[in-house]
């Protein structure tokens, strides 16, 4: 009679291991920068290398600071989506592009369309490093005050953007779209 | 030989066959199961000295060096609290990459070096292996106080 | 618009399956038949709703409609016409609407085929088969719907992942899922059996055939998974014991052991139980692998991006089929309880031991593949087990199945005369050890135990296999009763098995691998032949651009061929991909990859020697041709004689 309890009882086991193991959900990891202010930094901007883009800009409205590159799949897969809320969000859009080539950035953001106030070029990727960023896209939330808000790894969608940023930008800028 | 003998000595010998399986079957786990560390918890000492282990980390920038026309090469893995030199000879996985995650397989040597048998390097260019990522914000965290 | 007409179509086919999993399973069970009629037309419906949702994701790749999200993820307007239809199943959504696909087109063919079997008995599988649509449907449009939309559109796709822009892993997706999905018609069958309350010898009859089918699109999906890996992932490896791969093979490895099962029951009626565990349990392997790969539980090369919500719904999924069946099983298998014994040495008595050994290397693959989740939901560390693990772990039951198996092939039901036997098969026991011995020493010129073990039992199956119909076809003064196609598949599945056998063991044995560094002019020997490096040049392709190398290869100083080994850069992800170059030939492949440039002119180049490779392949397609032969015997395409039985039966309980 017991033997033939054995194979859901042995399931059961296994299921119980996997539910475990999924809620150990092991993508998310979460950034020591939250509630810190922005780290500072100063580079060269993407398309004039003569002028400089600084952390300056951030500190002054709700912004956000997206990592990106054309070597990055996951950018591509957001970009339409950052073009869509540059639009329409009242957020301005930072970006940093990281580790890539001048002449492929420019003519992506010509080819693509350009959702971003101003991209700083950070060739070698120290101020990426500042910024706890290892894998594009990453975008990261800063307040109004400068402080960093939230960051996401992996290519933003409108789903993450409704349940994560939605709130948060309400919370530090008054109301959504920003005034 | 009795037929109640002859069956006594076959199911001796399977069990001796089974016991010896299992045996083996163990042994081999035991050899083969690789435990993840990062530089840091290397530094710390909780890496084993004698055994393999996985090493996981960020290449540093501007680390990779190799003897022009040589197929061994060295190259430094971080967790942005600390660093381990690794070498390794042998051809190079695709996607690896300063800046990018990586995951060695190998032993340490006497000098504290890696010596790598294998490295493997992220499955896509954006996302790490999760083992790496947690290691690398825990490095930031601690590099930070 | 025309998106959102498949997801539509997709809708109507959840409502559709939703009809077919409940009407005709209650209708069996209070024995009504006009609600048992149900059956077909449902599963024939839910087929062209599917069908065409499938039908309309291929047009929106083949428009290049990017304002699909799915397509502009994984397509592009410059990616040949092929693969832009082969990326339907690039990716997770478009390859779980594939799945779909598969699963109704075999709930149709069992809907057309099950005119034959009992109405009741029908309906319930078919009805069980509709579970399972409604399980995988709902999965599809609640988390992964490949008809979302992208807007505003992108104005061009990110392209097809470059590793998936090739013949092999093109074919190798649907084959796979044929038999992966395929499971389920036997796991069908088991669970109606159980709903039912009863199994008796007919029941494996029905079962069998379907069984042999399945394994077969898995092994042969199987086979193109490994022989793609060898040659696009560029390091000459044919089976790296990766998570994924594991997925597919523990189904595999249960189906066959069903497969022997069947027999069994098929003949004597005995094993009833467990066959019908067995039925269950690869099922249940197929549907975790799929939990697997999709779930983000592990990492692996294979794994498809990782969101826990899916995993969540899957492992659902995965409770209420297998864990439904099992408890079903649990009330219902001590019904089952056969009679019948059989002798020490019998047929049974070896296709027993067959069971055992391949449950064995089964739990030994699944243990290694789970200990690593268990350790990690246990937050006791993050580790992963090393293939020699799996290497070693599957030898040691794989090695007295080799033996048993040329034996047992030969073993008589209920009771077989050993000495007989052994009479029989003691001129190809010799062969074997003469084969074992002397084809590493004379060819390769070198032996050590293991080779002569490996090439010992692959030659001892082959020629076990053969020595029936071999021998029928040479003596024609005796003939007796022509070998039947089911004892020619066996035969021929067999041989393929130790086809493979040899293949693993010689290519194990006597490859070599030689990582170089090569500037031009630079020569390496190996195995008697030289390659030159001659340099390299750029070339260009339809969507990448690459820096092609030259390698002559010669023997005794004669030209063979001349390899380009690529190194490639996809125009719209930027990866590197390596393209290796190979001289194919069934006696040895040469085999050479390019690594990146060192430095000072020079190349890291790859040059491996790959002794009986082709095989580990060949091995495993004669396998399958086996599987096609037996699936198609007399008795099982007998569907006459089932459906005259059963009108008599009907016809003499209507008149008593």
């Amino acid at each position: 009679m017991w033997r033939y309890l054995l194979p859901i009882a042995l399931f059961a086991i296994l299921a119980g291991f996997f539910a475990r193991g999924l809620n150990l959900n092991p993508g998310y990891v979460p950034s020591p920068l939250i509630g810190k202010p922005a780290p500072r930094f100063e580079l060269p901007a993407l398309k004039d290398p003569a002028e400089s883009i600084g952390s300056d800009v951030l500190g002054k409205e709700t912004a956000l600071f997206n990592v990106w590159a054309t070597w990055c799949v996951g950018c591509r897969q957001e970009h339409a989506f950052l073009n869509e809320i540059a639009k329409s969000s009242g957020v301005p859009i930072y970006g940093l592009n990281w580790k890539d080539n001048r002449a492929s950035a420019l003519s992506w953001l010509a080819t693509l369309g350009d959702p971003y106030v101003a991209s700083a070029f950070d060739e070698i990727g120290e101020v990426a490093i500042d910024w706890g960023v290892y894998g594009a896209p990453e975008t990261f939330l800063v307040g109004r005050n400068g402080t960093v808000l939230f960051k996401h790894i992996a290519p933003l969608t409108p789903e993450v953007w409704q349940r994560e940023f939605i709130p948060r930008i309400q919370a530090d800028c008054g109301a959504y779209p920003c005034p | 030989m009795t037929p109640r003998r002859q069956r006594m000595v076959l199911v001796g010998l399977v069990v001796a066959g089974v016991a010896v399986s299992a045996a083996l079957a163990l042994q081999a786990f035991r050899e083969n199961v690789l435990f993840f560390f990062s530089p840091t918890d290397v530094v710390a000492g909780t890496a084993p000295v004698e055994r393999g282990f996985r090493l996981g980390g960020m290449v540093l920038d501007g680390s990779v060096q190799r003897d022009p026309g040589s197929l061994t090469v060295s190259f430094v893995v971080t967790d942005f609290a600390h660093s381990i030199p690794v070498r390794y000879t042998g051809v190079l996985p695709d996607l690896f990459g300063e800046g990018q995650g990586v995951v060695a397989r190998g032993l340490l040597d006497n000098d504290g070096a890696f010596v790598a048998e294998e490295v493997l390097a992220k499955h896509d260019e954006n996302y790490m292996p999760p083992d790496v990522a947690e290691a690398l914000e825990r490095g930031r965290a601690a590099a930070q106080e | 618009m025309i998106p959102e007409l498949g997801q539509f179509a997709l809708i109507l086919a959840l409502g559709l399956a939703l009809i077919q999993a409940s009407v005709p399973l209650i209708g069996a069970t209070i024995g009504r038949s006009d609600w048992t009629a149900f059956a077909r037309p449902m599963a024939a419906g839910q087929f062209v709703f599917v069908a065409a949702a499938f039908v309309i994701l291929a047009q929106s790749f083949l428009s290049d409609d990017f304002s699909v999200r799915y397509v502009a993820m994984h397509s592009n307007s410059a990616l040949p016409a092929a693969y832009k239809l082969a990326a339907v199943w690039g990716g997770h959504e478009g390859s779980l609407l594939l799945w779909l696909m598969i699963l109704a087109t075999w709930t149709l063919a069992v809907a057309f085929a099950s005119r034959s079997l009992p109405d009741l008995y029908a309906a319930r599988v078919i009805g069980v088969l509709g579970i399972v649509s409604v399980g995988m449907l709902s999965f599809t449009l609640l988390t992964s719907n490949p008809f979302d939309r992208l807007l505003p559109a992108a104005l061009d796709g990110n392209d097809l992942n470059p590793l998936l822009q090739d013949p092999g892993l093109v074919m190798h997706p649907p084959i796979l899922y044929s038999g992966y999905v395929g499971l389920a018609v036997p796991f069908a069958f088991a669970v109606a059996a159980l709903l039912s309350g009863s199994l008796d010898k007919n029941w494996a009859r029905w079962t069998r055939p379907w069984t042999i089918t399945a394994w077969m699109f898995l092994t042969v999906g199987i086979a193109l998974g490994s022989w793609w890996a060898y040659y696009e992932l560029g390091w000459g490896g044919w089976w790296f014991w990766d998570p994924v791969e594991n997925a597919s093979f523990m189904p595999w490895l249960a189906a066959t052991a069903l497969i022997h099962s069947l027999a069994v029951t098929e003949r004597r009626g005995i094993f009833k139980s467990w066959t019908v565990l067995l039925a269950i349990a690869a099922f249940s392997l197929s549907l975790l692998g799929t939990f697997l790969v999709r779930s983000g539980v592990l990492i692996s090369v294979h794994a498809f991006a990782s969101d826990p919500s899916r995993g969540i719904f899957i492992l659902l999924l995965l409770s209420v089929i297998s864990g439904g069946a099992l408890l079903l099983y649990a009330a219902r298998a001590r019904r089952m309880e056969s009679e019948g014994g059989f002798r020490l040495v019998s047929r049974e008595s070896f296709l027993l031991l067959n069971n055992i050994l391949l449950l064995v290397a089964t739990a030994a693959v699944l243990f290694g593949t789970l200990y690593p989740l268990f350790l990690d939901a246990l937050g006791l560390g993050k580790i992963s087990v090393g293939p020699p693990y799996f290497k070693t772990v599957f030898l040691i039951p794989m090695l007295p199945l080799l033996l048993l198996l040329g034996v047992g092939m030969h073993a008589t039901w209920l009771s077989t005369n050993s000495q007989r036997l052994a009479q029989k098969l003691s001129a190809a026991a010799v062969i074997a050890m003469l084969a074992g011995i002397l084809l590493p020493l004379i060819v390769y010129r070198s032996a050590s135990v293991m080779t002569i073990l490996g090439v010992a039992l692959g030659a001892w199956v082959i020629v076990s296999a053969l020595w029936d119909p071999v021998s029928r076809i040479v003596r024609r003064d005796a003939p007796g009763v022509p070998l039947t196609r089911a004892q020619w598949g066996m035969s021929t599945a067999h041989a393929g098995v130790g086809l493979f056998v040899l293949g693993v063991t010689v290519t194990s044995s006597f490859g070599i691998e030689s990582d170089q560094s090569m500037r031009e002019g630079d020569t390496l020997e190996m195995a008697g032949y030289e390659f030159q490096f001659r340099g390299t040049r750029n070339v260009d392709g339809v969507n990448y651009e690459a820096v092609e190398g030259e390698v002559e290869v010669r023997r005794d100083g004669r030209l063979l061929t001349i390899l380009s080994p690529q190194k490639r850069v996809y125009r719209v992800q930027r990866n590197p991909m390596t393209e290796a170059a190979i001289d194919p030939q069934l006696r040895r492949d040469l085999f050479v990859a390019l690594g990146e440039p060192l430095g000072a002119g020079a190349w890291s180049v790859r040059i491996q020697y790959k002794p009986f490779i082709r095989f580990i392949w060949l091995g495993a397609l004669v396998m399958a041709f086996g599987g096609i032969l037996a699936a198609t015997d007399r008795r099982y395409r007998a569907a006459k004689d089932v459906r005259t039985m059963a009108r008599t039966a009907r016809q003499a309980t209507e008149s008593a």
